[in-house]
């Protein structure tokens, strides 16, 4: 029933229905917007230029692992490996910049090492069949793992001054890693919906079976998957460690929560084949805004995770309701 | 319809009066799924100490009505009562039914593999409890013994179910069964994964039972088995009540008889005079040689020519899904070679299949079939998305226009493209399947049941879709389970039983009553 209403375009429909169709589309940007309004009447320093910049600085890393989430999980997977992906992304990043490597180089290695991680994690999901959250809660572990090994279990100290403005840099006053954000989810929109792979990625999310029979190669499709956000948390690994002008191998420790959090709050189903990338970089404000939103009204800050948390239920509750 | 119920009425009067009231009577029982009626009035008696077989083709509604029986599904409200040991009943639930003497022992085994003999056997009774409150594992293991030894088994309750074989598994199945003291045995296709022997003693067991006065209803395929143990028989057809009656009364012709005599109305027929004549010279598009699978399909060999479509009869479990799924390369070929066009072929995965042309319309829409996230557009497209890419982009224009040529070509009822799949009636989604199929230009073309769960209109519809198809040149093989459809659409039948190919019927010999012959295993005829 909910399809058919959200499909029929050329029926006539009542105020009501059509009410529920932009919710249904703009549902949680509407939550979003509310939010923004909220904030700036009783935060008034929510507004400021200052602020905005901020939050979209300090959102942008989760932004960037959450897009690679978003496909794993229209796959009907789950990457819990991200945040230790970041992590020794920005240290190998980090120490081969040190060591001499042109800055692009080094960051390029560091990029690699995530897309190699993923592709791992892809392969074991896909081939032998084991189950994702098993795979990357092993690989979770083992990254970091050897993240500790290569530096020691110290922080590495950036030496090169290029390398700071990926992450700490500003371009015509907007700091960088909002332009990489930006580039990231052009390119996934586009790859999404105007790609064979990401059709694939939505046909193998809603029906494998079905994907296999059609001919579609359903093991590349997901060792892609994977590989994806790997490569993404490598990058926002490399922008981490810009920032933080160091490769820390204790950075990002459950920053795949707050990706999946994101993820689920821009709609996208768990159980995979729908969802969009729009909808990511909402729950991605959302829990931006909330937080810096709080933390400007001095909210405690234990009991701004009591309220994220509530608000991650609530909106799954909110999702499942609107499609019953 | 109504003179057919005066019929019904008189056989059973007649035959209540040779006979002691039965243990259970269930009269007129109606039962309809989301609108579709899968049980007209049927009626049954069962006697204690009797083997009843249920007979009828496949969806003829017998698992329907032993679910009611055993209380699983409620009939609907119209319908009449049941009498079980001289009082109305009406099952809630299964559990009901179980604690006053009804079990049913499911086609499928259903114990939980990894608990023991003893504790599947007593399982959803009440485990006792030693004097700490915990549950009292002796007397568990000793209970379960001793319904065991009742049948002659030798398993030792404490051994987990995981590690017995299937012909184990059934045994203790009927264990269970029986340590409910139970009165009514429904026992559903319990041969059918068991070898000779292993049914000699299932007969056995069947033999004793029937001396302890339990009536059992028996659901098989196989006419000899029918013919061996029972002793009275019912037989439904599309959810009817037939006939019932004495199995020393009658013979396995007038058995098939019963269960077919469908009417051959409105169907779409095929004219296949053009296709006769040249089939003799050419080389097959598809020649099977001896093809085996791992586990079912055993020794098929077929070819089908250009233009041709050849029906794949048989009953449920006969290996035709699992043949079909060999050539697609969805099960390992064990023996034998696959022929195509004259050129001999490895086919090891859907990939391959699709890349020598072979298409596969698969037995479930909504589980193999479609992608119910997706529109209509995407679902018809999804096999050709990679040509119409430019620079690796997907081109919306290109693809709109091709899909509205699909929806055209086989009349595709969409309120739009953009429609997701799931909004669409049966016949619309299965015609979106076949549309998916013609845009790779197959030259073999593996029908699954191709109108399941389609309505009347739709199904014609689609008989043409496949007829104009083979025209084309396409060679097809279509599984189905209705025989007027076979009939109907087929040059050629070939019939399937216990993974062998048992006939290869031309259009003008085929028979309802032949080609069921033949599925039952009854080839002496």
């Amino acid at each position: 029933m909910n399809t058919k209403l959200q499909n029929s375009t050329h029926t006539e429909m009542s105020w009501k229905k059509r009410s529920k169709i932009i919710f249904d589309r703009l549902g949680m940007l509407i939550v979003l917007l509310l939010l923004i309004g909220i904030m700036s009447i009783f935060a008034p320093s929510f507004t400021d230029p200052g602020n905005i910049m901020n939050i979209l600085k300090q959102s942008s890393i989760t932004a960037i692992l959450a897009a690679g989430m978003t496909v794993v999980i229209l796959t009907g997977g789950i990457d819990l490996s991200v945040g230790s992906i970041l992590a020794l992304s920005g240290v190998v990043s980090v120490m081969l910049s040190n060591a001499g490597v042109p800055v692009p180089v080094a960051m390029a290695a560091g990029v690699a090492v995530g897309y190699a991680a993923g592709a791992i994690n892809g392969y074991f999901t896909a081939v032998p069949k084991l189950p994702a959250f098993i795979v990357t809660l092993g690989s979770m572990t083992y990254v970091r793992g050897l993240a500790y090994v290569i530096t020691g279990g110290y922080p590495v100290v950036l030496i090169s001054e290029n390398f700071k403005f990926i992450g700490a840099g500003y371009f015509l006053g907007v700091p960088t890693p909002v332009y990489v954000m930006t580039i990231v989810y052009i390119i996934m929109f586009i790859v999404l919906k105007y790609t064979l792979f990401g059709r694939h990625i939505y046909a193998v999310g809603g029906n494998e079976e079905a994907s296999r029979l059609t001919g579609i190669k359903v093991e590349r499709t997901l060792i892609h998957a994977y590989s994806i956000s790997g490569l993404l948390a490598g990058l926002a690994g490399v922008v981490m460690a810009s920032r933080l002008y160091s490769g820390q191998p204790m950075v990002g420790v459950a920053s795949e929560l707050d990706a999946i959090a994101a993820v689920i709050l821009g709609g996208t189903s768990f159980v995979g084949g729908r969802g969009r990338i729009q909808g990511t970089i909402i729950g991605v404000f959302i829990i931006a805004v909330l937080t810096n939103g709080m933390t400007l009204l001095n909210v405690d800050y234990y009991w701004q995770q009591v309220v994220m948390g509530v608000v991650i239920i609530l909106a799954v509750l909110l999702d499942r309701i609107r499609r019953t | 319809m109504g003179g057919n119920i005066e019929f019904q009425k008189k056989k059973r009067k007649d035959y209540q009066s040779k006979t002691i009231s039965p243990i259970l009577t269930m009269d007129s029982i109606n039962k309809s799924f989301t609108n579709v009626q899968v049980l007209k009035n049927v009626n049954i008696e069962l006697f204690k100490g009797e083997v009843h077989a249920l007979m009828g083709e496949n969806g003829a509604g017998k698992s329907t009505l032993m679910k009611i029986m055993a209380g699983i599904h409620q009939p609907d409200a119209d319908s009449g009562k049941t009498i079980y040991k001289g009082a109305e009943v009406n099952w809630n639930n299964p559990m009901e039914a179980r604690n006053k003497g009804i079990s049913v022992i499911h086609q499928e085994i259903s114990l939980s593999p990894n608990l023991s003999i003893g504790e599947n056997i007593l399982m959803g009774t009440k485990f006792k409890k030693n004097k700490f409150g915990l549950v009292k594992w002796n007397d568990i293991f000793e209970k379960a013994d001793h319904v065991l030894k009742s049948i002659g088994s030798t398993l030792n309750p404490k051994v987990n179910v995981s590690t017995l074989s299937v012909a184990q598994q059934q045994m203790v199945e009927i264990a269970r069964a029986l340590s409910l003291n139970s009165e009514i045995l429904i026992m559903d296709e319990p041969s059918a994964s068991l070898t000779d022997k292993e049914i000699l003693k299932l007969f056995g067991i069947i033999d004793e039972l029937k001396q302890k006065g339990v009536a059992i209803v028996y659901i098989s395929h196989r006419m000899d088995e029918i013919f061996q143990i029972s002793n009275r028989f019912t037989v439904l057809r599309d959810g009817e009540w037939i006939t019932t009656g004495h199995i020393s009364e009658t013979s396995p012709a007038n058995l098939v008889k019963h269960m077919v005599g469908r009417e051959l109305v409105d169907l779409f027929t095929k004219k296949s005079e053009v296709t006769k004549i040249r089939s003799k010279e050419e080389i097959p598009v598809l020649e099977l040689k001896g093809i085996s699978d791992k586990n079912t399909v055993r020794n098929v060999s077929l070819k089908i020519h250009e233009g041709e479509i050849v029906g794949l009869a048989g009953l449920v479990g006969a290996g035709r899904t699992e043949l079909i799924r060999t050539i697609f390369g969805l099960s390992e070929l064990k023996e034998g070679q696959i022929i195509l066009n004259g050129e001999k072929v490895n086919i090891n995965s859907p990939v391959e299949a699709i890349k020598l042309g072979i298409a596969h319309v698969p037995e479930s829409r909504k589980e193999q079939g479609l992608m119910a996230n997706l529109s209509v557009k995407e679902n018809i497209l999804m096999n050709r998305l990679p040509t119409y890419r430019k620079f690796k982009l997907l081109q919306k224009k290109l693809m709109d226009k091709e899909a509205d040529r699909y929806i055209n070509e086989l009349g595709v009822r969409a309120a739009s493209k953009e429609q997701n799949i799931m909004g669409l009636s049966g016949g619309n989604q299965q015609k979106v399947v076949i549309a998916k199929w013609l845009s790779i230009n197959p030259k073999v073309l593996l029908l699954d049941e191709p109108t399941r769960g389609v309505d009347v209109g739709a199904k014609t519809e689609i008989h043409k879709i496949i007829c104009n198809l083979a025209e084309r040149g396409l060679a097809v093989l279509m599984i189905s389970s209705e025989l007027p459809e076979v009939l109907a659409v087929s040059d050629r039948i070939l019939v399937m039983h216990e993974g062998e190919l048992k006939a290869d019927l031309s259009k003008e010999e085929a028979t309802q009553e032949k080609i069921m012959y033949h599925a039952t295993g009854e080839i002496n005829q």
